[in-house]
């Protein structure tokens, strides 16, 4: 497949590896977190882990969005989706997240809650279209990535003159999150592998403040596994050197100003709240989008009255500290015991993107505790 | 096709009518749709005594028992319809028992107001599917339900077949040190399906692989009578079946991505969608498993056939308590290829 099996090629991959264990330095360990749930599936799916020296430890990111939603939000999207006259529509993971009591979208379906899995922001729109005596309210989560095509449907809805549209926003932001972790302290990570997708809109230039103020290397990477490689390489090279610059190593699809129709389109429908809470990373300033006075109409929050109600995760999960960079998934207790992706306790556990349904989905076989698969020679 | 003599006044109106709460009352116009539609499509011996049940003669042997439902969305669809995937579908699953199958009973739930041109299209594919095989539907029966309360049409089919003496093949047979073969290109019916759902449709050249595979599967015996296990990689792809046979045959598997035949069309769609062919579905395809020194002349012998001819071995059986199935990526890693958790679903970041 042209333009896909290149950045997946075995001998290439290897080069890289041997390129990686050449440059790092047997004294000192890195650290390095992988912002997006996207490298951390890709890094568990090829096995990419497995080529790097043991002084290298990859931290898995915030950035997977069903991860980061915390529960009250997920709550009220259930308290939503359960009105008589509300079709509620959101992205496929989104459905699966466990609210308070392990309350999922998908149960609350099954339960009698019109809840519709869609592809696209336009699905919402299409479905408002058709069904004119229900209010369609699309369930919006995501970052950066997934924040223009919200501020589209909204635009659009304006001029279609649908009056049973809104959105339930929850979009945040990429580096508000990156430095509510670098300022906790908290996590050891010594260089970011910055986002791929996210940074096709917002671009390079949002992350290089942050590279300055905690002297961190960051490099934006792709998401294939040898984009992943190549930007451990060089957060090696500039960590070696001595050097804290943002570097672009998905030049192919990232620029310094990033999207500009997409962030004047993102401008138009939306401003910062004040503040907004995380799973994991707590409430954080500055790091949440909500639909402006003027698309007022549009916004499920205030069209329905949803109080926010904050609530506690399950006792025994660690999505939070995985979250922050703190611990990985074997670290805690019920981690493929009584969390696995067919039943899951914590956020982590549902999204392919999320570090612990990856890393039991593609990774499990080198756990401490497990024998690995021994070959029948003959 | 002969029309048998009726005697009904109107003929049924295939063209322009509709499916309703009489073709299921089970009074007159409920035969006619039976008489009219099925035993014109699907005429033969058994079918013109008009009993609720076939009677027929069988050898001696043993028999294998097989039950699908299909319940498919689309029920049109690149390269197939519900119609000959209902055939195909039982006549693959008694087929992996190593059988011969014999015959077919088919079921039907038709929701009110389902098109009877569409349902004459469904039932003559079927009767195409069948006629192909050379596996009659022999007995069967039809439901009616109200608007709303189906979804077009169900069909359920229910098939029978022989064992050939001297045959012993079943899903808790795979030996560590079996080599793993698939019959040919996986994911084609999954991206074909996809491909035409009405909120994700797409332009693709993939065509369902929907195909009856006993042909292929009476060759394979005939090479290698002591095949351990056969199973065709329906719902959930590839990569479900594996683990299946991983957990009743109690043991692991090691694949090499590199040898898995999959389109390049597959793959792009896949990709662009973020879904993973290895649990994309197939219609036409089985997976087997073999004495390493069986492989070769089960693989010359699957080659020689027209469903088999791009058929590769893929990995092998190894002992592992945990029964995971795992493989060594093209890109120098190894992972595991998990059950597949809910639907595949796109990614969204």
């Amino acid at each position: 497949m042209k333009y896909i099996d290149e950045f997946r090629d075995g001998a290439l991959a290897r080069k890289l590896a041997a390129d990686i264990r050449r440059e790092a330095q047997p004294d000192r360990t890195y650290g390095l977190m992988e912002f997006c749930g996207g490298h951390t599936h890709a890094i568990f799916r090829y096995g990419v882990q497995g080529l790097l020296p043991d002084n290298i430890h990859m931290i898995h990111g915030p950035g997977c969005p069903v991860c980061v939603l915390p529960i009250g939000r997920v709550d009220s999207a259930i308290e939503l989706a359960r009105r008589p006259d509300v079709i509620l529509c959101s992205y496929g993971d989104m459905l699966r997240v466990p609210g308070s009591n392990r309350m999922s979208l998908l149960k609350a379906k099954a339960g009698g809650a019109d809840v519709r899995m869609i592809y696209s922001s336009a699905d919402a729109l299409k479905i408002a279209q058709e069904n004119p005596d229900k209010e369609v309210v699309f369930f919006a989560i995501g970052f950066e990535t997934t924040t223009p095509p919200t501020a589209v449907a909204i635009l659009r809805a304006g001029e279609m003159g649908l009056k049973n549209f809104s959105v339930f926003s929850n979009h945040v932001l990429t580096p508000a999150a990156i430095t509510a972790i670098m300022g906790s302290g908290e996590a050891r990570v010594d260089g970011v592998v910055g986002p791929a997708h996210v940074s096709t809109v917002i671009g390079s230039r949002p992350y290089e403040p942050f590279a300055a103020q905690y002297h961190i290397p960051v490099v934006i990477a792709g998401f294939e596994p040898l984009d992943v490689m190549q930007a451990i390489l060089m957060l090696v090279r500039q960590l070696n050197e001595g050097r804290a610059e943002v570097e672009n190593e998905f030049s192919r699809a990232v620029t310094r100003e990033g999207n500009i129709k997409a962030q004047s389109l993102v401008a138009e429908v939306f401003e910062l709240r004040k503040t907004f809470e995380w799973r994991g990373l707590g409430w954080v300033p500055d790091s949440g989008l909500q639909i402006r006075e003027k698309y007022a109409a549009y916004d499920a929050e205030k069209r329905f009255e949803l109080p926010y109600r904050s609530v506690a995760d399950h006792p025994a999960c660690e999505c939070s500290a995985i979250i922050r960079g703190v611990k990985k998934p074997l670290d805690c207790k019920v981690f493929g015991t009584v969390c696995t992706p067919d039943n899951p306790i914590g956020s982590c556990m549902v999204s392919s993107e999320g570090a612990c349904a990856a890393y039991y989905t593609y990774g499990r076989y080198n756990d401490k505790n497990r024998t690995s698969a021994k070959r029948i020679q003959s | 096709m002969t029309k048998p003599r009726t005697g009904y006044i109107h003929p049924l109106d295939l063209k322009n009518g509709r499916v309703d709460m009489t073709h299921g009352s089970g009074g007159r116009a409920m035969a006619q749709l039976i008489e009219e539609l099925f035993l014109a499509a699907f005429d033969n011996e058994f079918l013109r005594q008009m009993n609720d049940q076939a009677s027929f003669q069988i050898p001696a042997g043993r028999m294998v028992m097989a039950t699908d439902s299909h319940v498919v969305s689309p029920l049109f669809f690149p390269g197939g319809d519900i119609g000959c995937l209902s055939v195909h579908g039982t006549i693959n699953d008694v087929a992996m028992a190593g059988a011969v199958p014999l015959y077919l009973s088919a079921s039907f739930i038709l929701e009110e107001g389902f098109p009877l041109a569409d349902l004459a299209r469904i039932v003559e594919s079927m009767a195409k599917a069948s006629r192909e095989a050379g596996v009659p539907i022999v007995t069967g029966d039809t439901k009616v339900v109200e608007r709303n309360k189906g979804d077009g049409v169900f069909i359920t089919t229910t098939g029978v077949g022989i064992v050939p003496h001297g045959v012993d093949i079943s899903g808790d047979r795979a030996r560590p040190g079996d080599t793993i073969i698939v019959s040919g290109m996986v994911g084609d019916h999954g991206v074909a399906i996809l491909s035409v759902r009405e909120n994700l449709s797409f332009g693709t050249s993939i065509q369902s692989d929907t195909a009856a595979l006993h042909g292929l599967v009476a060759a394979m015996v005939a090479a290698v009578p002591g095949i351990h296990a056969l199973r065709d990689p329906t719902r959930g792809g590839l990569a479900t079946t594996l683990n299946e046979i991983a957990r009743q045959s109690g043991v692991g598997m090691m694949l090499r991505e590199t040898d898995l035949p999959i389109r390049t069309e597959v793959r792009a769609a896949c990709e662009f969608l973020g879904l993973d062919p290895l649990y994309s579905a197939n219609e036409g395809k089985l997976v087997a498993f073999c004495r390493q020194e069986d492989a070769d002349a089960l693989l010359a012998a699957m080659h020689a056939h027209p469903l088999g001819q791009d058929a590769a071995a893929i990995g092998e059986v190894v002992e592992d308590d945990h029964r995971f199935v795992q493989m060594e990526t093209a890109f120098g890693g190894r992972r595991i290829v998990d059950w597949l958790t809910g639907e595949q679903l796109p990614r969204i970041c």
